[in-house]
């Protein structure tokens, strides 16, 4: 799945962005952490931990909604 | 900009910066070229730790200095620690000077977001190598990396490196060798046509390098707008103007306000510059993000071939266990149980030997020196005093050990990610948790480690809780206490009760700061939990080198801290314990003499007493008379030293603060071990062999003699008094009380102020107080004396 749009504050987007999750960027689930938060994606090739807060604000298209597009 | 030269020894200094993401093995690289000599220290204002070193093999002629950044992700910080790394980078520190050269570390298994920062670095313009480094892991994943292809795209050299291995080393060293000659003999030009054959063409002036990012028109008028204004107000040139323009225009804190970096006609030029770019429907926070990652990806698809390889690594493997919902919670506990087992039973052989060899040593000094007041402070206050710490050496190499090899394998943050929920219910940061990790070793380093937390908030409350990990420095106290107290039994039929006391210790102060944290968070402190963004990456197998470098370094602060302070407050403690003088020898020859008479039946000259007593105690008495007399002669002798104690400047002091430790149980000779524990806790350890003369038997090693003292106390009323009751209170007392003069002193640095070092000082003490009060009474309600 791809990130369609990152709905947080301006200064968490930028670093975000910054650690290479753009609008467009394929990303993947990983797991949850135990106690179920934060969540552990992988983006470009790295892991990254997400606060579930955060995670959640972050919109994805799966593959099947993109060709619709 | 090219090195200056020392006046003294003719020698040439350059600085060669070494900077990268985290976790990009930037350390074991520094470590690699510097050996064991790097120098520690601080950046000016600022406690972020500025780490420096030699560089091995330099030219005799020059000193060239490697000086390691701290990680960071971008030029736009977001923390202090990327914050200096930004400042020594854009010559913003008057103590650093602007780097010869600037060694970017590159993770090449992770190449898109590291080449993210490379690339930002590599637009400022300096004479930059780059090192790709973990070639290694990035093979594993099936990644072949073509350097001549991406040291092209990058017009910059690119260095292939190995550094857990070594491997790439020596090529890294001398490129930086040879870069730095060129540099101080064209000091104009600055190419790398020594270093890297292919790049020697495209590389034209350092200085004005074209940015990565292929912008379109209207932010390119403005880049060089600013750039122009830039290089018409500045005087001296060492960046590249244009990378400067592009920084300044995406990052508010890099542009300051008006007159704080730059004057105002830039601040004001650069904001203008903003609102047209706004009306051209630009972004000019995220545009250039974007741009950039768009370069980088065509970058990496055109010099990284990816080939066919298992889609789960071993590490994805070890993952699903490590971090599973129950294993991952079980291991973690399990990691823990195994680490403070063995850091009490593993440390007992080597404790044991050393100790008797300090012992020995002592022995051997009083033998030789002349008896006096000298020899007594040596033998007593120096050997006697520093060597009850350096004894625990063992425990903290090991805690050092377990440390070391959770951070270097990579399993410090799986253990954030799993405590992360437990710290966010409680209001902190689940970065916090390597800070308070950390403070078991030490409160200073875990309090300095806090600085990865960005908000000021989430730091200073990890700050104020700190002290209340158990610290290496509070383990030599509840070993004496444990052993005194804790009667030597087996629970479960496998665990043993001491070592369980000894676990119960490190979790009660867990315990007390999560709960002090939620208070602070839900009153003086709140705020929003900001977010945890956390690398995890791949497990390492630790090498033995960088493990023991880990343990090396950590364990020479200790004894430097053995060696200066805590030496320093045995003299300061010994001269308190043994002055004022008196009339006290006076008296206690007197009794002697008074009982030598009753058993010999003969007066015996003053001058000749000392002599006689002394005979007698080295002979073996044989019959019964001459043992009770042996006896009383003891008795009188101890009697004298704890009188002579009590009517010292120590007692004194002890006696002062009696009232307010009575409550707890406590009598003044503790209340001497708990002042003196201000210095550094562990010195209660070597106060307490004072105090109770530990070393008189000199058959026994330090621990269980003092152990052995500790059980030989009486109070007043002849019961015992360290029972088992007493030394769990006074280790409540332990865990609680903000004892370490370093740690205020450190607090007081890393928030900059004293009201919340102060305010920190008092909770723990009012707290260490209540709740030895509240185990001594509920312990006296379930019958426990």
């Amino acid at each position: 799945m791809v990130i369609a749009s990152i709905d947080l504050p301006p200064e968490t987007r930028e670093r975000l962005y910054e650690l290479g999750l753009l609008v467009g960027t394929q990303i993947e689930l990983i797991r949850f952490a135990p106690l179920g938060d934060p969540v552990e994606i992988k983006v470009r090739g790295y892991r990254l931990t997400i606060p579930r807060h955060e995670a959640e604000r972050i919109l994805v298209a799966l593959p099947e909604v993109q060709t619709q597009k | 900009m090219d090195g200056r030269k020392s006046i003294i020894t003719g020698q040439k200094t350059f600085l060669v910066a070494l900077t990268g993401n985290p976790n990009s093995g930037k350390t074991t690289v520094f470590n690699a070229l510097t050996g064991l000599r790097a120098k520690v220290g601080n950046y000016p204002g600022v406690t972020v730790e500025r780490k420096e070193g030699k560089l091995k093999g330099s030219p005799h002629d020059k000193q060239i200095i490697i000086l390691d950044l701290p990680g960071t992700y971008s030029l736009s910080p977001k923390s202090l620690d990327e914050q200096v790394a930004r400042d020594v980078l854009l010559n913003r520190i008057p103590d650093v000077p602007s780097p010869s050269v600037v060694v970017v570390i590159v993770d090449a298994s992770n190449l898109q977001r590291n080449l993210y920062y490379a690339t930002q670095v590599i637009e400022l313009g300096y004479p930059v190598i780059i090192a790709l480094n973990m070639m290694d892991v990035a093979a594993q994943n099936g990644q072949i990396v073509n350097i001549e292809k991406l040291s092209r795209s990058l017009n910059a050299p690119v260095i292939p490196m190995v550094a857990s291995k070594k491997e790439g080393i020596t090529a890294l060293q001398q490129a930086i060798i040879e870069i730095v000659s060129k540099s101080e003999n064209k000091p104009q030009t600055k190419d790398y046509d020594a270093v890297n054959q292919s790049v020697s063409k495209l590389q034209t002036k350092t200085g004005n390098r074209e940015l990565f990012w292929k912008m379109p028109d209207f932010y390119r008028i403005e880049i060089q707008k600013i750039a122009q204004l830039l290089e018409s107000l500045s005087s001296e040139k060492c960046l590249n103007p244009e990378a400067e323009a592009l920084l300044l225009l995406t990052d508010d804190a890099a542009l300051g306000r008006p007159g704080e970096f730059y004057p105002e006609e830039i601040v004001r030029a650069v904001h203008e510059a903003r609102k047209r770019i706004e009306s051209c429907g630009g972004d000019w926070k995220t545009d250039p993000i974007e741009g950039r990652y768009e370069v980088i990806s065509k970058i990496y698809a055109d010099s990284v071939t990816q080939l066919p390889h298992i889609e789960e690594t071993f590490s994805d493997k070890l993952d699903r266990i490590i971090t599973h919902r129950v294993w991952g919670i079980v291991i973690f506990f399990g990691i823990m149980l195994v680490m403070f087992q063995s850091i009490f039973r593993l440390a007992k052989i080597p404790m044991e030997f050393l100790g008797s060899v300090i012992e020995q040593f002592g022995q051997y000094i009083s033998s030789t020196m002349p008896p006096g007041a000298l020899t007594n402070l040596i033998t007593d206050g120096v050997i006697a005093g520093v060597g009850a710490v350096v004894v625990f050496l063992p425990q903290i190499l090991l805690l050092f050990l377990f440390l070391s090899l959770l951070e270097d394998t990579g399993y410090m943050s799986r253990a954030a990610f799993i405590m992360d929920r437990i710290m966010g219910k409680v209001g902190l940061h689940g970065k916090a948790f390597i800070p308070l990790l950390s403070s078991f070793a030490c409160a200073i380093p875990g309090i300095m480690a806090a600085r990865t937390i960005e908000s000021y908030k989430d730091r200073l409350v990890t700050i104020l809780i700190a002290p209340l990990m158990s610290c290496s420095a509070r383990l030599p106290v509840y070993t004496v206490l444990i052993s005194a107290c804790i009667p030597d039994i087996k629970v479960l039929g496998f665990l043993r009760l001491q070592g369980l006391v000894l676990m119960g210790a490190y979790v009660t102060g867990i315990v007390l700061a999560l709960i002090m944290a939620l208070i602070f968070k839900k009153t003086i402190l709140k705020g929003e939990i900001p977010m945890l963004l956390m690398e995890l990456p791949p497990y390492k197998k630790p090498t033995i080198w960088t493990t023991l470098h880990h343990m090396w370094d950590r364990s020479v602060v200790f004894l430097k801290q053995a060696g200066t302070i805590i030496l320093l407050i045995n003299i300061v403690l010994w001269f308190l314990m043994n002055y004022p003088k008196g009339n006290i020898e006076k008296e206690f020859e007197t009794r002697q003499a008074q009982v030598l008479q009753k058993y010999l039946g003969t007066n015996i000259p003053p001058e000749k007493i000392q002599e006689i007593v002394l005979n007698i105690e080295t002979s073996h008495p044989a019959n019964d008379n001459a043992k009770a007399l042996v006896h009383e002669l003891t008795e009188i002798k101890k009697a004298a030293s704890v009188e002579s104690l009590s009517r010292s400047f120590a007692g004194m002091l002890g006696r002062a603060i009696e009232p307010i430790i009575a409550p707890l149980g406590f009598d003044w000779k503790i209340g001497i071990g708990i002042i003196s524990s201000f210095a550094a806790r562990e010195t209660f350890v070597s106060t307490m062999a004072i105090i109770y003369n530990v070393g008189a038997d000199k058959e026994e090693n330090n621990i269980v003699s003092l152990a052995n003292a500790f059980k030989d106390q009486k109070r007043s009323d002849g019961t015992r008094l360290f029972t088992p009751l007493t030394g769990i209170t006074l280790i409540v007392f332990y865990i609680c009380a903000l004892q370490c003069a370093s740690t205020i002193v450190v607090v007081r640095r890393e928030t900059n102020s004293w009201k919340w070092t102060i305010f920190q000082w008092l909770y723990l003490g009012l707290l260490a107080w209540t709740l030895s009060f509240l185990t001594r009474s509920i312990g006296m309600m379930l019958g426990l004396s």
